[in-house]
């Protein structure tokens, strides 16, 4: 049976891994390429890289980043981060990406997705959605989290699908960096909604997060984990290892 | 010298790292006389079976590749380029392909349990059929990453691995020097890079 998997999330800036707590306070981390490696030597299933990088140079320096891990690592790769046209697509595949996830790119113009998909395929074609609860209501945000976009959350997600994005990762912005464990509630009703894989993002603290996410949550394919990881206290190989101890299918 | 097939479908770039990280020369080309010129031919794909054909034909590979193919060349298809060895796929519609493995691609749909997703993708293990060269050395068990909606059936004769998802999947197959992965070995990590190795030395 297929496994869950565990996807090591990096986010990078002029070529460096960082990691924001909440969208602010930005610190450094590692090179991306190194942790890439350390990833994928420690169980990685697949590899997320996010572009936060505002300028043309560090776009450059991000796609460097990119093909050199493509080289060296043989899991599959997605990319996100300021994918706004097909140009985009294009470029990031080029460079070694297998998927491209678009969030504030598909909210400004919501083609994105249906074109990209019926070019590259709905396995190439990631819906990320950065959400959080307004007055009860579970809304998307662009922009990394500052633009209240005022759509409905699962309303949005199932229309993205619809129009071919052949997975989501959902990040909900409540507990995003707080390490308190996923935000199980938000993940039930996208991974409800939808038929695609669903990819659970935000709020890992511990090896415990992920048995419970996917004990309790037996839709949800996958976790993506930061933090937790990139300051080494916990491996991909831990928490794979505690998953398999409580009798969740994973790839060892 | 491998030659990994370029008729416009597919990213062709992890492969190529592949083979690299294992040592290979390898071209990506969709030169006919490179492509005679090669040990070996690797023949990617992903997307949509009729467009892939398509392509095919109207580049001219289509009956290059069964010349090669029928003079004993090892050739080796991935994920839709395994699809693309047999002679009929149902993919929105019906549709002719190589025939160098009998066979028909349908829609998984039609072999799983209702209610699972569909893309399968995912890591997810081998369980061995007829023995192949390209799995040599490779546990039974092993996880190796899918992304697909359609396999082969009808292969039974052919088919060295198959995968569990809520119903039986075929994996892999092999007819002497024709082999083919539904799977990426490209994105399988160890397992997929022993693979490709394997299909080197084919």
């Amino acid at each position: 049976m297929i496994t869950k998997r565990i996807i090591p999330c990096l986010d990078v800036r002029d070529g460096r891994v960082v990691k924001g707590v909440n969208f602010e306070g930005i610190r450094d981390v590692s090179s991306p390429v190194e942790l890439a490696r350390i990833y994928s030597d420690s169980g990685a299933d697949e590899l997320v890289f996010y572009d936060i990088t505002a300028s043309a140079e560090g776009r450059r320096l991000f796609t460097d980043v990119l093909a050199e891990t493509a080289r060296s690592v043989f899991i599959p790769l997605t990319v996100g981060g300021g994918i706004n046209t097909l140009e985009d697509f294009d470029w990031v595949l080029k460079c070694g990406a297998d998927k491209v996830s678009v969030n504030s790119g598909a909210l400004r113009d919501p083609t994105l997705v249906s074109r990209a998909a019926r070019r590259y395929g709905n396995q190439c074609v990631v819906i990320s959605a950065d959400v959080k609860r307004v007055d009860g209501v579970f809304t998307v945000f662009a922009r990394g989290g500052r633009d209240n976009t005022g759509r409905e959350a699962i309303e949005w997600i199932r229309r993205c699908v619809g129009e071919g994005a052949g997975e989501v990762v959902l990040n909900s912005i409540d507990t995003d960096g707080v390490r308190g464990g996923f935000d199980l509630e938000m993940l039930r009703a996208v991974s409800d909604a939808v038929d695609v894989p669903v990819i659970a993002s935000g709020g890992a603290g511990c090896v415990k997060d992920f048995v419970t996410l996917f004990k309790t949550l037996p839709r949800v394919d996958a976790g993506l984990a930061a933090s937790i990881l990139h300051f080494g206290e916990v491996t991909v190989a831990d928490i794979k290892k505690a998953l398999r101890d409580e009798g969740v299918n994973v790839r060892i | 010298m491998i030659g990994i097939i370029d008729y416009g479908v597919g990213n062709l770039f992890s492969l190529q790292s592949s083979f690299a990280a294992i040592g290979e020369a390898c071209v990506v080309t969709g030169d006919p006389a490179e492509i005679r010129r090669a040990d070996r031919l690797i023949l990617p794909g992903v997307g949509a079976f009729a467009d892939a054909a398509d392509k095919l034909r109207r580049s001219g590979l289509f009956d290059l590749i069964l010349d090669e193919a029928g003079r004993g060349k090892p050739l080796m298809g991935i994920c839709l380029g395994m699809q693309l060895l047999f002679k009929k796929s149902f993919e929105y519609g019906e549709h002719q392909g190589l025939g160098l493995i009998p066979g028909r691609v349908e829609p998984i749909a039609k072999a799983i349990a209702p209610g699972l997703k569909i893309p399968h993708i995912g890591w997810n293990a081998l369980q061995f059929r007829h023995k192949s060269g390209i799995l040599e050395g490779v546990e039974e068990g092993s996880h190796v990453y899918f992304v697909h909606s359609y396999h082969a059936v009808g292969c039974e004769d052919f088919t060295t691995a198959v995968t569990e998802y809520g119903g039986t999947l075929t994996a892999s197959v092999q007819r002497d020097n024709v082999a083919g992965c539904q799977f990426h070995p490209e994105k399988s990590g160890q397992v997929g890079l022993a693979i490709l190795k394997n299909f080197a030395n084919m």
